[in-house]
């Protein structure tokens, strides 16, 4: 009797003790040269413990100007770079060139929406709940993180999956379905969120099938990273940041640097800044493989951010191979008509052989799409 | 400018409101679903040299499959009793999705009613595709996926022996490719039986094309990172290419009237021959230029050439056919020519020239189109389809080099 009675003072102790347990120590990065580690701790850039996810020690968090859609989640982007490997080389154009040992992350999660773990919040938020290099894990639920890691044979993809717990995100390769409910002001819609196994990553990340390196960062390029991020001490842009901690080496002051637009799903713009938002947005969703030497250069479109305007923008331009994707319209953009556009058609379907991007969401963007469709009709002209 | 493109479009309107409701799919209840896991977890993790042997079954797969590893051998139990269906897929814009590799295999098995694409290769080399079937099993619908076998930007690439059925554009397309044969396949109840786009070196030979809307198609696009040139098509057999266009309305193929047995569009270099050409309706051979495709010059990037030239078509044989073509244009073309119950003879021409190439009046000798099988129509399309006429013979009546086989090391 007095026994159990101990037993349960003690289980009362233990949860007590857990709900004051302090967020962990910054873990040490490390770099795992080869094989594939089970767990994500493995790699010591985010450690989890006490309701708090933490950055690791010399671990750099970063975001981008226009981002990637992917269903509405939010993302964790962190870089780290061994010590003694040098800074990445600055490119204009391309991502910039990170020595060997360099490890990316990016986490992707959703804010809780309560009333179970499967139920999750709907928004256009960059990092929400991030701040001060933690987040509450009261307030999010952790989906995957994905590794990118630069080795000597190159870079490789690593897709890690959050356990139910949120202790640990575990290796698989295979990928996964995570089954959400994503909650809004407008209601509740089931998600089927895809985690890609690891050909689909290289799906996305061969940006260029000419050269043989294969898999590389997207996002860190300059375009997409000359913005400013809220860093523990203060704002700054991040190229800048950046060379002054020594991650980039080469790069010109930011403002003389390439710089897309920042949008963030805002309603529909006008003039220069339509423009703008819209090229930053197709960039960063299309241009992976939509360009000159990317994987979807088999269709003759183009979408990063310089390209001029043309055919090869899609603008009057047929389709080749798009099947069912054209939705029976007979050109990429019609000048000033979107209900025309195979492109606005193709953005906002879920189907998945119509849907563009072809892999990373399940959703239509709302507001992506509506971005598009102001940019082609504000477009005079129309295809003759 | 009225165009076959506007006497098209009309048709194939008449002709998808004339198609009945598809046929049903093949039912997969019984089919199995364990060993998806598996097959996907041997295609990542596949090393060089490897071969995946898929045992003889009936198997669900429901997200597409990929593979990235070169030299891997992905083998079946034959194309009737390894059958991988994609009837229930979730996920992924193919079936199975090979790219940038070095050598690959893939032979002995079926892809069924995938919802995209159903094999799609792209960026790759050595390329071997045998005794593979893809079908959808619900008989031509325009709810299908698009290509059947699908390899795009590869050198030296070899289908043999392969099925392909009911894709809504082309059930065997080799498309910016270098170095390819098709050979001994059939391709049935597909918009293109087979269509080999802007590639250089193709032979096409021993197929049976039947029931599709068009059988053979050797096309030019433009706006792509390179165009083709240099094809032969010979002994095959394209009978009865009949069936309504069910395309998606913007794709090139849409545009393709039903009843067309080889089909070529602005490419140059291409030899037909010893073929047997029966009961095409519109015509056994068309030649057109980009500009009675359906794709006209707003749109097109500089420096493409839009005329078919330097064409070779002898010693084919042609029953039938050409007596009731698509389209309200052509078949006024017909009666027009040939009286209410004539036939179209064996070859389309539209008529598109390029006059900055012609001395005298007419194309320099390499570039000629020649036929010495069969009468030639010109359309007369560049002038508004106006004088329409059976082309004077001895305008056709040359030779060119025949092109030399394609070789592959496979």
């Amino acid at each position: 009797m007095i026994r159990s009675l101990l037993a349960s003072l003690c289980l009362l102790c233990l949860l007590c003790a857990c709900a004051q347990e302090a967020p962990p120590e910054p873990p040490t990065p490390t770099f795992v040269p080869d094989g594939r580690p089970e767990a994500l701790s493995d790699w010591g850039q985010l450690a989890v413990g006490g309701g708090t996810l933490v950055l690791g020690e010399a671990v750099t968090p970063y975001h981008l100007a226009t981002a990637l859609f992917t269903d509405y989640a939010q993302k964790l982007r962190t870089v780290w770079i061994p010590a003694d490997a040098g800074p990445a080389g600055y490119d204009p154009e391309g991502a910039f060139d990170f020595p060997v040992g360099t490890v990316i992350t990016k986490t992707f999660y959703y804010p809780r929406a309560g009333g179970g773990f499967e139920r999750v919040l709907k928004s256009n938020d960059g990092m929400a709940h991030y701040t001060d290099r933690q987040i509450d894990l009261d307030a999010v639920r952790l989906i995957e993180t994905r590794v990118l890691v630069h080795r000597e044979t190159g870079w490789e993809t690593l897709p890690y999956v959050w356990n139910a717990e949120q202790t640990e995100a575990y290796l698989s390769r295979a990928g996964a379905f995570v089954d959400l409910t994503l909650v809004s002001d407008a209601g509740e819609e089931a998600l089927g969120y895809m985690v890609p196994n690891v050909n689909q990553c290289a799906g996305c990340h061969e940006t260029d099938t000419t050269d043989g390196i294969g898999a590389r960062p997207i996002g860190p390029r300059a375009r997409h990273m000359n913005t400013d991020f809220e860093y523990f001490d203060g704002v700054a842009n991040q190229i800048d940041h950046w060379s002054e901690q020594g991650l980039l080496r080469g790069a010109p002051p930011a403002q003389a640097a390439p710089r897309n637009a920042s949008w963030q799903g805002e309603p529909p713009l006008i003039g220069a800044a339509l423009d703008e938002a819209a090229r930053a947005y197709l960039d960063i969703n299309c241009s992976h493989c939509h360009s000159r030497t990317g994987p979807a250069d088999t269709s003759g479109l183009y979408l990063e951010a310089d390209e001029p305007v043309g055919p090869h923008l899609g603008v009057c331009k047929l389709p080749i191979a798009a099947g069912r994707g054209t939705g029976d319209r007979r050109y990429d953009i019609v000048p000033g008509a979107s209900e025309e556009s195979i492109l606005t058609h193709r953005l906002a379907s879920v189907q998945s052989d119509v849907m563009m991007p072809e892999l990373g969401r399940a959703l239509d963007h709302e507001e992506g799409v509506a971005l598009i469709t102001a940019w082609i009709d504000a477009m005079s002209g129309g295809c003759g | 400018m009225k165009t076959i493109k506007t006497a098209l479009v009309g048709a194939s309107l008449l002709t998808l409101a004339a198609c009945g409701a598809p046929e049903e799919s093949r039912d997969v209840s019984g089919f199995d679903r364990v060993y998806q896991n598996t097959l996907m977890n041997a295609l990542l993790d596949a090393q060089p040299g490897d071969v995946i042997e898929i045992p003889e079954g009936e198997f669900i797969i429901e997200r597409g499959l990929s593979l990235t590893v070169d030299n891997v051998t992905i083998r079946g139990a034959g194309m009737h009793h390894t059958v991988l269906s994609f009837a229930e897929q979730r996920q992924g814009a193919e079936g199975l999705l090979v790219s940038g590799v070095e050598g690959f295999t893939l032979e002995n098995l079926a892809f069924e009613d995938t919802v995209g694409d159903s094999v799609k290769i792209s960026d790759s080399t050595d390329v071997v595709i045998r005794n593979v079937r893809v079908e959808w099993t619900n008989g031509p619908s325009t709810d299908n996926g698009a290509y059947g076998l699908y390899p795009v930007q590869s050198t030296n690439v070899l289908i043999d022996g392969a099925v392909a059925i009911g894709a809504s554009d082309a059930g065997i397309y080799v498309g910016q490719s270098e170095n390819v044969i098709v050979r001994n396949s059939r391709a049935e109840y597909n918009v293109a039986g087979i269509e080999i786009e802007n590639c250089n070196n193709a032979d096409v030979y021993g197929n049976t094309a039947i029931n599709n809307t068009g059988g053979i198609l050797i096309f030019n696009m433009p706006n792509l990172p390179r165009p083709g040139a240099g094809t032969r098509v010979f002994d095959n057999d394209v009978f009865e290419n009949n069936t309504s266009n069910f395309g998606h309305a913007g794709t090139p193929v849409a545009s393709v009237p039903a009843g067309s047995g080889i089909l070529i569009n602005s490419n140059d270099d291409v030899e037909i021959f010893n073929n047997r050409l029966s009961d095409n309706r519109t015509a056994h051979v068309i030649i057109s230029s980009l500009y009675t495709s359906g794709y006209e010059d707003l749109g097109v990037t500089e420096g493409f050439d839009p005329y078919p030239e330097a064409i070779y078509i002898h010693d084919n044989i042609y029953s039938g056919g050409g007596g009731n073509p698509d389209g309200l244009e052509l078949q006024a073309l017909r009666v027009a020519l040939f009286g209410p119950t004539g036939r179209l003879p064996g070859v389309l021409w539209d008529g598109y020239v390029d006059e900055e190439k012609m001395i005298n009046g007419s194309l320099p000798d390499d570039l000629r189109l020649c036929v010495t099988d069969a009468q030639v129509v010109n359309a007369d399309a560049p002038n508004g389809f106006s004088s329409p006429h059976v082309a004077d013979s001895a305008l056709f009546d040359c030779t060119l080099e025949p092109r030399p086989a394609v070789e592959l090391d496979l």
